[in-house]
């Protein structure tokens, strides 16, 4: 639930902030959290807090204290286990208020400190304000699920779960930073605490960070992804034994998520087994009607509707579908960009943003979806590509040794010349170096950076005299230990997933429509132990997903469980340049939009949107574009909108009247007089 | 068609469809699936280029990416599928 914002002022600076900016603050993000405000000053503190309540509908308002008034928390996310915490903390003497996971946060800081948060099993974004010790403190949970933005300047620390709230502050400067665009541009997402914007930090996922009195900070990362580092024999489960484990960990993980609400929760059906065996899952957890939503596509290549129904019926419940087609994904795309606040190279983001506003509009605020799975239990394809150019690159001369690409990809086989020898030249690149950290993620992070070429030269030459972050320079020590598939895990889950699929795909398409997701593979237990699942029962040679399809039988279709893994995609550039796309493209597109910008040379810009035109006006329906075109015209159209959104505006949505329900303001008007 | 005629095209239609630069660099030798300058959808359109300039047709044998990895390895085979001219002058390389 909800989204936080506050700002503190460290070392000398002495006014209050105030309370007409904490207010644009928490007005920024009101999506986050229509349901209630709340607002908490001191002399040095300001914290702020949009509710979307799910827990605790009657007591759980924010800011909240301890007993004495002097602990505060801001907070967006759910504790899962606080009813256990709680115990655990009445034990040691401490007395609660309210039913709220919140308080139970407070409690758990004052009896264990920063050590509370690796007992938390959940999702979370807080923030918490000592106002005795004047202390602030930050955190979010172990992968990133709920969002959290930092600014310092001129004595001042601004925190927020989207940046925008940061921004509804004049004073703050607003600028494209190069180094997170590089990054995105390589990795699909900027790696915290880079961000797109200069000056602003994203506390990075799994990490604390304190602000002392004096304005110094320390940063503690209390949790990464960590696989064995044992031989596969030494691991103590059976197949069975794991298999009958897992589903024991995923059925809690899923009750947790459908019961820890005082709301009905429903759930995504995507039509791929993930969502499938969480939404049968879900099912079992609770009666009464459940709720499940699905995407369909105009689109026949990317539609899903046979399996979608197909798990719907198998669990009897209140189904919706959405339609999506290229002119919904092209009309709010722009939308879409000012929640993502990040440039992204597919549209996917745009209908789980039509999507989560059907779930609103049917009245249900929170839903389960199977993301996670996949990274978790070994379900993409950049794993098993990984597996087989390994093994290739024992024999690099070997012919059968690439043939196991025709398994990965059954039309390799049958298209004899075309597709098959650029694809094998494509992951021949970099044979050689196999032992390398980064080799699973080679060829997509090449992919990925041919979008620089479109950089004009003096944004080039910025990143190069700045040079962003690598993620391969920032790897645990414990890595090179690690097997192939484990490799490939970690940087899948530290890029891919906290930047991409959780965020732009995830919070922030749900928290737009004001619904929050809540995901059982990313539960703390279920992370941990599929962490330390042996290699071979999570990719048993190219099986993927190998011990999730045991533990889905007779809880999910076999045609769902069987079928080919289809990747979700939607239909990207076509959208934009087919007859009849919105006005806006061309504008924000044109050579003095992308000249005023100043990211992209103008005119290799205006060539490739120009060729992409050409290519739609051919054939009616069915048009090739190349993944190169395709990631060039979503990046830089959505680079383009995240710098006329943001850099010329500061992202906020006009309107919406803040009322607070909870006020607590400490600062008198005697004593605001008496400091000036 | 001589070898530097269709090496000339061919350097047009890659700066002008996937570099989206007149000016920009591009060796004669480049692996162009190997530095990305060409992706695998990409090279479908380049052969649909090259079988309407040059007037070539393309046996699905003949599409191995080492026919069309460079700029001189798609020149010389070009020059093997045209007819012989009357100067021999597809004999290059």
């Amino acid at each position: 639930m909800c989204g936080i914002a506050g700002i503190v002022n460290t070392g000398d600076r002495h006014e209050p902030p105030s309370r007409e900016l904490l207010t644009q603050m928490v007005r920024a993000i009101r999506h986050r959290g229509p349901d209630e405000y709340g607002m908490y000053r001191d002399r040095r503190a300001g914290l702020v807090h949009a509710r979307l309540s799910l827990i605790d509908l009657a007591s759980g308002q924010q800011p909240l204290a301890n007993e004495d008034g002097t602990l505060w928390i801001v907070f967006n996310g759910e504790i899962f286990n606080y009813v256990e915490l709680r115990s655990d903390l009445e034990a040691l003497g401490h007395r609660f208020r309210t039913h709220s996971d919140t308080e139970v946060i407070v409690h758990a800081y004052e009896a264990w400190g920063n050590g509370c948060f690796p007992r938390f099993n959940g999702q979370w974004a807080l923030a918490l304000w000592d106002s005795r010790s004047h202390r602030l403190v930050l955190s979010r949970d172990r992968i990133g699920v709920r969002p959290l933005y930092v600014r310092e300047h001129g004595g001042r620390v601004w925190f927020a779960s989207e940046v925008k709230a940061i921004f509804a502050d004049p004073s703050v400067p607003r600028e494209i930073d190069p180094a997170g665009l590089d990054q995105t541009f390589t990795y699909w997402t900027s790696l915290a605490p880079t961000t797109l914007f200069k000056g602003i930090e994203e506390l990075l996922p799994g990490s604390i960070r304190v602000y002392d009195a004096d304005g110094s900070k320390h940063d503690v990362v209390y949790w990464r992804p960590s696989y064995p580092v044992t031989p596969p024999g030494d691991y103590p489960l059976t197949l069975d034994e794991a298999t009958e484990a897992l589903a024991e960990k995923l059925e809690t993980a899923t009750r947790l998520r459908m019961l820890r609400a005082d709301v009905p929760v429903g759930s995504y059906l995507s039509g791929g087994l993930d969502s499938s065996l969480t939404a049968r899952m879900g099912r079992k957890a609770k009666e009464g009607v459940f709720q499940t939503y699905s995407i369909r596509f105009q689109d026949a290549e990317y539609d899903e509707t046979e399996f979608q129904r197909a798990m719907a019926a198998t669990i009897d419940s209140d189904h919706q579908e959405l339609v999506v087609t290229r002119g919904d994904i092209a009309r709010v795309f722009p939308e879409v960009i000012r929640h993502t606040e990040r440039p992204v190279l597919r549209t996917a983001p745009a209908p789980l943003y039509l999507l989560s506003r059907l779930v609103r509009e049917s009245g249900i605020k929170a839903v389960l979806t199977g993301e996670g799975a996949d990274e978790m239990l070994a379900g993409y394809d950049i794993f098993r590509e990984a597996e087989i150019r390994q093994f290739w690159s024992r024999e690099p001369a070997s012919a059968a040794r690439p043939k196991l690409f025709e398994r990965l990809y059954p039309y390799l086989a049958r298209s004899p010349g075309q597709a098959k020898g650029m694809a094998l030249e494509f992951w021949r690149q970099g044979l050689d170096r196999a032992g390398e950290p980064g080799f699973s993620h080679a060829p997509r992070w090449r992919t990925t950076s041919q979008l620089k070429r479109f950089f004009s030269p003096d944004f080039r030459s910025a990143v190069e005299s700045h040079p962003p972050a690598d993620v391969l320079s920032d790897l645990p020590p414990e890595f090179g230990k690690w097997d192939t598939l484990a490799r490939a895990q970690y940087l899948e889950v530290v890029t891919l997933l906290s930047g991409y699929l959780i965020s732009s795909q995830g919070d922030r398409m749900l928290m737009a429509n004001s619904v929050e997701g809540r995901f059982p593979f990313l539960d703390a237990e279920v992370m941990e132990f599929c962490n330390g699942l042996p290699a071979q029962y999570k990719l048993a040679g190219l099986d993927e997903k190998f011990i999730l399809k045991r533990v889905a039988r007779g809880l999910v279709p076999e045609k769902i469980i069987h079928r080919p893994k289809q990747p979700y995609r939607a239909p990207d550039a076509v959208s934009f340049v087919e007859k009849g796309a919105p006005a806006y493209v061309e504008e924000i597109l044109s050579e003095s939009a992308l000249r005023e910008a100043g990211i992209f040379d103008a005119r290799a810009a205006r060539g490739l949107y120009a060729k992409c035109q050409m290519r739609a006006g051919g054939s009616a329906n069915d048009i090739a574009f190349s993944n190169s075109d395709n990631m060039g015209i979503v990046g830089l159209l959505s680079t383009q909108l995240v710098h006329s959104q943001f850099i010329r505006g500061d992202g906020i949505a006009p309107g919406g009247e803040i009322l607070y329900k909870t006020l607590i303001d400490r600062v008198s008007i005697q004593q605001l007089q008496g400091t000036s | 068609m001589k070898h530097e005629e269709v090496s000339t095209k061919v350097h047009q239609f890659i700066r002008k469809n996937f570099l989206f630069d007149d000016t920009a660099q591009l060796g004669d030798d480049q692996s162009l699936l190997g530095s990305g300058v060409v992706d695998s959808t990409g090279i479908l359109e380049l052969i649909s280029f090259l079988e309407e300039t040059c007037r070539v047709k393309f046996e699905d044998s003949d599409l191995v990416a080492d026919n069309f990895d460079s700029i001189n390895k798609i020149s010389a085979f070009i020059m093997t599928k045209l007819p012989p001219g009357k100067d021999g002058d597809h004999a290059v390389t």
